[in-house]
């Protein structure tokens, strides 16, 4: 029988809703020792005994049926809205062991809602730990409900919750406290004005603006009436009434929970003593920043050299093992060189986001807010923003959702504003192949300059967060209260495969995700390269044949020549230790037809590319990039990186396959190309350092991200902050791109 | 005068002795920062602000402009 109930997971913050989804539902959802790492409703199917299927869903944390912050607000409307198609047959309030009294006291505001109602406790692997033993039978009586004690960790006692949501209708319904008692006389008052409605919802309704179903509006709406008491009487009740369920509880607790004192261990302080130090906390926080990027590059470059040089096979191979054609040409050329841009920063990609999820899983982060708060305010953000600004590092659309935990709205929208400053994985392979093209690999004091570059520009990406924050502050004419409170988790060794899988998940998307776009952009990029659109580039061939044998080589192509010659001469001293300078030149002669051939190949194939389609493109966009120092092909990868990023390598691996015909061995990873790769009229290196930092700056500030942009429309509700950050990034990164390479060319 | 909360130095403890309701956001009353219960200030950030504490079991970090609304009896150890 279709029978399907709903199960909603409601807790306070941390507490283990997700895990406990997870283990009912099978599924994977995002978990961390962070309070706010759930912020939207989540949903999955649980097989229940018996037969039952349950609609679970999973819930952001919140700390009482009073909202303070836009993803509380997501549980209350879902409480209070009978018709909602996801109005819970059973609430199942996750509790953590450690934290019982405080978590008993959204369970008791949920009694009262008459809903029928299940404590799960939860963390049970923690209480030797702790030194807590409890009491089921007695609680169980006085909260008035079941309790179900488990581990989601250890998995222990899923099952026997399972049952107990099963058997939901055994589920008393009644308030296990009469917090009316506060004021009898204004509740009695309130409860014949409306003997429909249930007493705590109204209360609910006077003291806080929730949105309710359109139905139950009306007759809520002359709610207002009983707004009688003001602002300040209604405070004072709210504080009675929370002083009552905590006077309620702590009875409870005083005979159904003993914490033996002498058997907690306490990691905390001892942490904590360190960790939040004045001085000792930020050189810890500094240094934790610094291995990441050294960890960065020193583990990723044993796999990514391998996968380059395997899409460089797979280039060449395919050629080989396919006839001559379009296709062909479309796969060597197109895309496989344009995935292979963004494959090859797999390892890197993934360590970044292992980094991310052990710090989340650790607990690390609130200290992390702790230590920022007092810095951050100043620049009218709130130590919260840290988190987003930080998990930003992986992509910013999750992080423009993780502001929804900060209470102040002006901070909120600031820091939505300045996160897509911060440096997200997407700029990544951008950075570390330009880096790699024009910063030296020499090492200062062990510390290699390439990843303190790359750290320079995630602090460029923090810092011009911070300062725009701060401009911001002073221009954004919106008032709002501004508090602040965070709870600090334990300590807690991260779960191996909770990370392992974050990591995955996360990756995955970033490869299929950007893939995508990548695929498609670099299947138009090769079309329109592949197109002719005048007689040049159909006799191509003839001109550049015709022209050579006329004048013979020009000088660009002698050096170019020469430079192949070199090349070769040099892995022969490599390769071969004893050989003589006569083999050397023999060998160099007997090549030497081949490399004439490669060099007038790649003459008509550029030839071809200027006279395409493409390179018709390339010539208009030219004007506006060349004082950044960029010639046309940098030009269109910009142009088409305007969707994401990423896409920018894709574009141009893909614009130097089909602008070069050999491939011969030295000249085959995308880092190559770009290295051999020089302006046509000046015979110049196009990646020079000038044009490189004049790049990565640029790619620092520009905002390239469609998805971000629609993410800050839906969260601001409105147009404007998107398209202003649009306008407002890009003409700042060209501005300061301009500047880095006028003064350093 | 009596003392607040942010008059606490580091590892000092008191028992709260009442809030200001119309300070206090409601959300810190409900992680337990009710007069009667014990607190104790476990770390400072640079500039004294904000404070992290210890509240009736709750860990929590508060602005020391939040903590000066609300007042308690600082317990001396004798
Ligand atoms: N020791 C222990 N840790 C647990 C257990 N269940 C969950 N955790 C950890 O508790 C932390 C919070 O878990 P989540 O499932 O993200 O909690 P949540 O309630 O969904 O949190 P929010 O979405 O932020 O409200 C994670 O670090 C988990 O690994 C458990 O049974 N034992
Ligand atoms: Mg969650």
């Amino acid at each position: 029988m279709g029978k399907q109930i709903n199960v909603a997971l409601i807790g306070n913050p941390n507490t283990g809703k997700t895990s406990v989804f997870n283990a009912l539902t099978g599924l994977n959802q995002k978990v961390g020792n962070y309070p706010g790492i759930t912020v939207e409703k989540k949903e999955g199917i649980c097989k229940l005994p018996r037969g039952v299927k349950a609609h679970i869903i999973d819930l952001p944390g919140t700390y009482s049926l009073n909202a303070s912050s836009l993803d509380e607000n997501v549980v209350i409307e879902l409480l209070l809205n009978k018709n909602d198609k996801d109005f819970p047959d059973i609430a199942v309030v996750v509790s953590d062991v450690e934290n019982l009294k405080r978590n008993l006291l959204l369970f008791t505001q949920i009694k009262d809602l008459e809903i029928p109602t299940l404590l799960v406790i939860n963390m049970a692997d923690r209480m030797s730990y702790k030194g807590i033993s409890l009491d089921i039978d007695y609680l169980e009586k006085h909260l008035q409900t079941k309790i179900a004690l488990i581990s989601t960790r250890k998995n222990e006692g899923i099952d026997n919750l399972k049952n107990l949501i099963a058997n939901f209708k055994d589920l008393p319904i009644s308030p296990c406290l009469n917090a009316s008692d506060i004021d009898k006389d204004y509740f009695d008052n309130l409860r014949k004005a409306f003997p429909n409605q249930l007493l705590y919802k109204l209360w609910l309704v006077i003291t806080q603006d929730v949105n309710f179903g359109k139905t139950d509006r009306n007759e809520i709406d002359a709610v207002a009436d009983f707004k009688t008491k003001s602002k300040g009487d209604l405070k004072r009740l709210q504080q009675r009434e929370t002083i009552k369920r905590y006077q309620f509880i702590n009875n409870a607790l005083k005979k159904g929970q003993t914490i033996d004192v002498s058997q907690a261990k306490d990691l905390r302080t001892k942490l904590d003593r360190i960790l939040t130090h004045k001085v000792w906390g930020y050189a810890i926080f500094f240094i934790i920043l610094l291995t990441i990027f050294q960890a960065i590059y020193d583990w990723s470059s044993v796999p990514m050299d391998f996968i380059d040089n395997v899409f460089a096979s797979l280039s060449e191979g395919i050629k080989n093992i396919l006839p001559n054609g379009a296709f062909t040409n479309l796969l060597a050329e197109g895309i496989i060189p344009g995935l292979g841009g963004i494959i090859i920063f797999i390892p890197q990609i993934a360590f970044l986001f292992l980094f991310i999820a052990v710090l989340e899983e650790s607990g690390y982060m609130s200290r992390v807010v702790f230590l920022m708060d007092r810095v951050m305010r100043r620049f009218g953000l709130s130590g919260k923003s840290v988190v987003p600004l930080i998990s930003g590092t992986a992509c910013a659309i999750p992080a423009i959702m993780a502001t929804r935990n900060i209470e102040s709205w002006k901070e909120r929208l600031i820091t939505i504003l300045v996160t897509p400053f911060t440096t997200c994985s997407a700029r990544l392979p951008v950075y570390l192949i330009i880096i790699e093209l024009v910063i030296p690999k020499e090492r200062f004091f062990g510390l290699g300059y390439q990843p303190l570059t790359l750290m320079l520009l995630y602090l460029i990406g923090f810092g011009s967060a911070v300062f725009s924050a701060y401009l911001l502050n002073k221009v954004l004419k919106i008032r709002s209260k501004t508090f602040f409170v965070v709870e600090m988790p334990n300590y807690k060794l991260p779960l191996f495969k909770n990370v392992i899988f974050t990591v995955i998940e996360k990756t995955k998307a970033f490869i299929f995700g950007a893939g995508k776009i990548i695929l498609a952009i670099s299947i138009v990029i090769w079309v329109l390269g592949s197109i002719g659109l005048n007689s040049n580039y159909s006799n191509a061939k003839e001109i550049v044949n015709r022209k050579i044998n006329e004048n013979g080589f020009s000088k660009i192509q002698a050096f170019s020549l020469q430079n192949k010659q070199e090349r070769y001469k040099n892995s022969l001293i490599e390769d071969y230790d004893n050989i003589t300078e006569t083999q050397i030149s023999d060998s160099i002669n007997y090549k030497t037809p081949l490399f004439k051939k490669a060099v007038i190949n790649d003459e008509i194939a550029s030839l071809k590319l200027e006279n395409s389609v493409l390179g018709y493109i390339g010539k208009v966009v030219e004007p506006a990039i060349r004082p950044l120092g960029y010639d046309w092909k940098i030009g269109i990868a910009i142009v088409s990186s305007f969707a994401a990023r990423e896409v920018f390598i894709g574009t141009l691996s893909t614009i130097y396959s089909v602008g070069s015909e050999i491939e011969d061995d030295e000249n085959k990873t995308i880092r190559a190309k770009m290295q051999s790769e020089r302006h046509q009229s000046t015979n110049k290196a196009v990646f020079t350092f000038a044009s490189g930092i004049s790049l990565l700056l640029f790619y620092a500030f520009a905002m390239q991200c469609m998805s971000t942009l629609a993410i800050v429309k839906k969260e601001t509700n409105s147009w404007k902050w998107p398209v202003l950050q649009l306008v407002i990034m890009t003409t700042f990164a060209y501005i300061v791109a301009l500047i880095a390479f006028q003064l350093l060319k | 005068m009596q003392d607040t909360l942010a008059h606490l130095k580091r590892g000092e403890k008191g028992i709260i002795t009442d809030v200001s309701s119309i300070h206090i956001p409601l959300k810190l009353l409900e992680m337990g920062c009710l007069p009667g219960n014990l607190v104790q200030l476990l770390q400072l950030a640079p500039f004294q602000d904000p404070m992290y504490l210890n509240i009736n079991g709750t860990h929590l970090a508060i602005r020391k402009e939040t903590a000066s609304h609300i007042l308690i009896e600082k317990i001396t150890h004798g």
